[in-house]
């Protein structure tokens, strides 16, 4: 075929396409495997007998009850799986409590049985024998002289950073620049308050799960929900002792994640359970144990004070975080760390300052979830940035467009900041909302802007052109729905100017897949990407070798032609994909692949302008930006809140798949709405109220407007794969933040707590009404 | 625990025979048992609708079903409606339309829509939220799950 005749199959360039995500057919076909889809042979299922105090030693276990029930095969508790510790910043975690509970619901024993009916009930069969200690409900409450410790060998623990760890305090993180204190006098409006933000649950559809195998060897194969199955590797090999290359630790389709599958759940319990039954067990949790045994979102306690010049012109933030930790620290110092660096939002601040303490509890882990720390702070930033605009008579969008961060300016603490599409997001959201409701009446209007980070950490991608000239893509990175299987092979494809179907992508396999960290920090598409590029690349510079010599030319001389071709430049002569790689299997060169790796490098803190105390993240990301417009309807008899239109216009530098970006921002948007508006994990003492579906509302379609508005901005960062940068949090980021705005709006009242329940907001107007 | 007894009825076409206890519920025997797998246990509470199967032709929660009531009845999970017309046109708009995110979901979602196309040709997307409001899809924020049904609607009617 010449060059005239392009390969009929080749539909141009992969990247900026809406491709279908690869897995939807599967999906729609019913036959996508999940982990409870899963079946060995000679399979167990597994069940886990949870605590029922909130802070209490384990005195003694009495198994013989259950170890005489039907069908039941082995039992663990804290007494097999030795001293092992986990955590991600503080290896604070055992596999399974082992000498203490720490909360309602932690695991302390589990049961190995033939089927999942008699595991839960020879787990009722267990006896423990407790003693009862104080439990520490409250940040608060675990700073008090005297309190209950919940971590007494928290000295001892290994920590990954300088966390300034005592007593019940986890962790401590002190940022600032410029002068603060000095900044105030300066001043013509200075606005202040504290906020309280609520425990958000993820609600993957999918409760998470694990399937554990040992082989002959006494090597373990685990396949379980994840979002990293190197950091599930890592996990459940410290907690238990094992040598990393004693696991294997695999994916099958997860059922989302949003941060809950991201860090250990019951794969460690899994794992000793099938290493003491020595045979494959599968443990499923059901949705309440979900609820209760895995992570949420952390509460928030933010006292924030933001000052102003009268003409708009931003002077100095300070902001207060107290974090309720729950009983391990997980990926709580990071989340506060986050949540810190982002306080500030995208603004010109020349005087910050942000201090935060994150206290132990006895209550579940909280961690990651979408937004990561971010939602919390911008929800008390982008009121009081509000608020100075109504003070001074400024418009919303001015205010922001005045002080926002800009291209080549660094971010609090020093991170620079390359690409920045932030004004097209305003435009956007501005020219579509202001134009009047169809029924002509007044918009309930709120803004809110944010900024997030993508980067963050070690990842690879190995990419081999097989014999036939179509390739292989194997990266690590777990797609959890959100597509980026579809979105690295589009990069992978147009690197190698391929059909975008000829690329077929490796689940992740830690023996076989190169590190990924994760599927996290909205880091996919921008670090895997980056390595998915360069060793395409590599395949490509391979190819070209081998073109040159069947070519009979000088490399300089080639070009690499649509649909897997190399040619001669200026010639009708090429040489196929196919022909190359079948040339360099069996003949000359060997097979090609191209391999790359890399961490992200770029330092957060510059000590020349900033002092940082406690910082986890040494080393954090791009950044990308949005801005959202609501317009809500506010039932004046109860006081809900309904979202009437949205505007939600993000930055993500190059759209690689503009549908799966759409939909990055719709779904962060109604998962923001339902935290913003109803959501929240209510503790009746120490005890999770309302671990279910019936009692724990999240949005349906009833309460979604049908009028959410995207607007995807490329303002491409010079280090993405062809620009891009992340895009998985930052459509939910601003929600609350934007829905208090407009709630303040339309009441004439401010609202200083998450959820905005329609209680609170009836509460907000009549209070409103008195003054 | 009571014996298990046997229980025949209609799964996707076939008649199949199915030993359960009295208290199983139909996702379990369809899991368990049969190894049906498109339904998906989300919540066993009757309240996310991953679980949503059609019986005689209309949309059940499997998790609420015992599978002694199912004796008899006729049975169908996205597996065994491939030839259907109908929900081969939401599948195929639930892919182009960028429907399905993690997909654990989309089973129901899928049974809860066909239900309502072959009851209501040409909803409205008031009708299609209205219909689909049992079924949580925490991914997608629906917009694209609405335009996939309107848009198989649409299809349907020429």
């Amino acid at each position: 075929m010449s060059l005239d005749q392009p390969n009929p199959s080749f539909t141009g360039g992969a990247v900026g396409k809406s491709v279908p995500k690869v897995d939807s057919l599967e999906k729609v076909q019913g036959r996508a495997e999940y982990i409870a889809d899963l079946y060995r042979p000679g399979m167990l299922h597994g069940a886990i007998l949870a605590s029922p105090y909130p802070h209490a030693r384990i005195l003694g276990y009495d198994l013989t009850e259950a170890l005489a029930a039907p069908g039941v095969v082995a039992i663990i508790t804290g007494d097999d799986v030795g001293e092992g510790r986990m955590g991600a910043f503080i290896k604070d975690e055992h596999a399974i409590a082992k000498g203490k509970v720490l909360y309602v619901g932690e695991p302390v024993a589990a049961v190995a049985a033939r089927t999942e009916t008699e595991a839960r009930a020879a787990c009722r069969l267990i006896r423990v024998d407790y003693e009862e200690l104080p439990a520490i409900l409250s940040p608060e409450e675990g700073l008090e002289e005297g309190a209950a410790i919940l971590h007494e060998k928290l000295a001892d623990y290994i920590k990954v950073f300088d966390a300034g760890s005592e007593g019940n305090l986890c962790s401590r993180t002190e940022l600032s620049e410029g002068n603060v204190d000095g900044a105030w006098a300066g001043c013509d409006v200075i606005v202040e308050g504290e906020y309280t933000t609520q425990p958000q649950a993820h609600v993957s559809m999918e409760p998470c799960g694990a399937l554990a195998e040992v082989d002959a060897n006494g090597r373990v194969t685990l396949w379980s929900a994840n979002q990293s199955v190197f950091r599930v590797q890592a996990n459940v090999c410290e907690s238990l002792s094992l040598p990393m290359s004693k696991l294997r630790s695999l994916t099958p389709r997860v059922g989302a994640g949003f941060g809950n599958k991201m860090e250990p759940h019951i794969q460690p319990i899994t794992v000793a359970l099938a290493m003491k039954a020595q045979r494959p067990v599968k443990l499923i949790l059901t949705r309440e144990e979900d609820f209760e045994m895995v992570r949420a979102r952390h509460p928030f306690k933010v006292r924030m004070k933001t000052g102003a010049k009268k003409d708009g012109t931003l002077v100095a933030r300070h902001c207060e975080v107290l974090v309720d930790c729950g009983a391990f620290a997980d990926d709580s110092p990071g989340v506060m760390g986050y949540a810190l660096l982002m306080c500030g939002g995208p603004y010109r601040f020349p005087h910050m300052k942000a201090e935060g303490r994150l206290v132990y509890t006895n209550k579940l882990r909280f961690g990651a979830f979408r937004g990561f720390g971010n939602p919390q702070v911008l929800f008390a930033g982008e009121q009081q940035i509000d608020q100075i605009a109504e003070r001074i008579g400024m418009d919303p969008f001015a205010i922001r467009r005045k002080n926002m961060v800009r291209e080549g300016d660094r971010w609090f603490v020093g991170p620079e900041i390359a690409s920045n599409g932030l004004a097209g997001c305003l435009d956007a959201v501005e020219q579509a909302a202001k134009l009047p409701r169809a029924d002509g009446s007044a918009r309930n209007f709120g803004l809110a802007v944010t900024a997030h980070i993508s980067g963050l950490l070690g990842t690879g991608a190995i990419v081999k052109m097989l014999e036939d000239g179509t390739i292989s893509l194997n990266t690590g990175a777990t797609d959890i729905g959100q597509g980026s299987d579809t979105v690295l092979a589009q990069i992978c494809a147009e690197e190698l100017k391929l059909p975008f179907d000829q690329v077929a992508v490796a689940s992740p396999d830690t023996d076989g897949s190169p590190y990924n960290w994760g599927t996290t920090a909205s880091r996919v598409t921008y670090t895997t990407g980056r390595a998915v590029k360069a060793a395409a690349k590599k395949v490509v510079d391979q190819a070209m070798e081998q073109a040159a010599e069947m070519l009979d030319c000088d490399v300089d001389e080639l070009e690499l032609r649509e649909g897997g071709r190399i040619g001669k430049v200026g010639s009708n002569s090429d040489v196929t994909f196919a022909q190359i790689s079948g040339r360099a299997h069996w003949a000359v060169g060997g097979p090609l692949v191209g391999s790359e790796t890399l961490v992200f490098d770029q330092p957060t803190h510059d000590p020349k302008r900033a002092i940082a105390l406690g910082l986890p993240f040494p080393r954090i990301g791009v950044f990308s930006f949005a801005a959202l417009g609501v317009d809500v309807d506010i039932d004046e008899v109860s006081g809900q809140v309904s979202v009437r239109e949205a505007w939600s216009a993000a930055d993500v530098g190059r759209a690689i798949n503009p549908k799966l970006v759409e939909v990055q921002l719709h779904g962060g948007f109604v998962q923001g709405l339902g935290y913003s508006l109803f959501e929240e994990m209510v503790w009746d003492g120490p005890r999770l109220a309302n671990p279910s579906l019936m009692d724990y509302k999240v949005p349906t379609m009833r309460d979604v407007p049908d009028a959410i508005h995207t607007y995807i901005i490329e303002d491409p960062d010079p280090t993405g794969p062809f620009g891009a940068k992340g895009a998985g949090e930052i459509g939910l980021n601003a929600a609350p933040g934007a829905l208090a705005n407009a709630v303040a709006q339309a009441t004439g009242f401010r609202h200083n707590h998450l959820p905005l329940t329609g209680e609170r907001v009836l509460n907000g107007m009549l209070a409103a009404e008195k003054t | 625990m009571a014996k298990k007894m046997l229980h025949s009825l209609t799964l996707n076409g076939e008649e199949v025979e199915v030993a359960s206890a009295p208290e199983a519920t139909l996702l379990e025997t369809l899991r368990e048992d049969l190894r049906v797998l498109s339904s998906k246990r989300g919540c066993n509470q009757g309240v996310c609708g991953a679980c949503t199967v059609i019986i005689d032709g209309k949309p059940v929660r499997s998790c609420l079903t015992l599978t002694a009531r199912c004796e008899g009845h006729d049975v169908r999970t996205v597996e065994g409606l491939s030839d259907d017309r109908i929900l081969n046109a939401l599948q195929k708009h639930m892919v182009e339309a960028g429907g399905v995110q993690c997909g654990f979901c989309t089973g129901g979602m899928l049974m809860s829509a066909r239900n309502l196309l072959a009851e209501v040709p040409r909803p409205s997307r008031d009708a299609v939220k209205s219909a689909l409001s049992g079924n949580i899809c925490r991914c997608t924020g629906y917009r694209t799950i609405v335009d996939a049904v309107c848009g198989a609607a649409e299809e349907l009617a020429q």
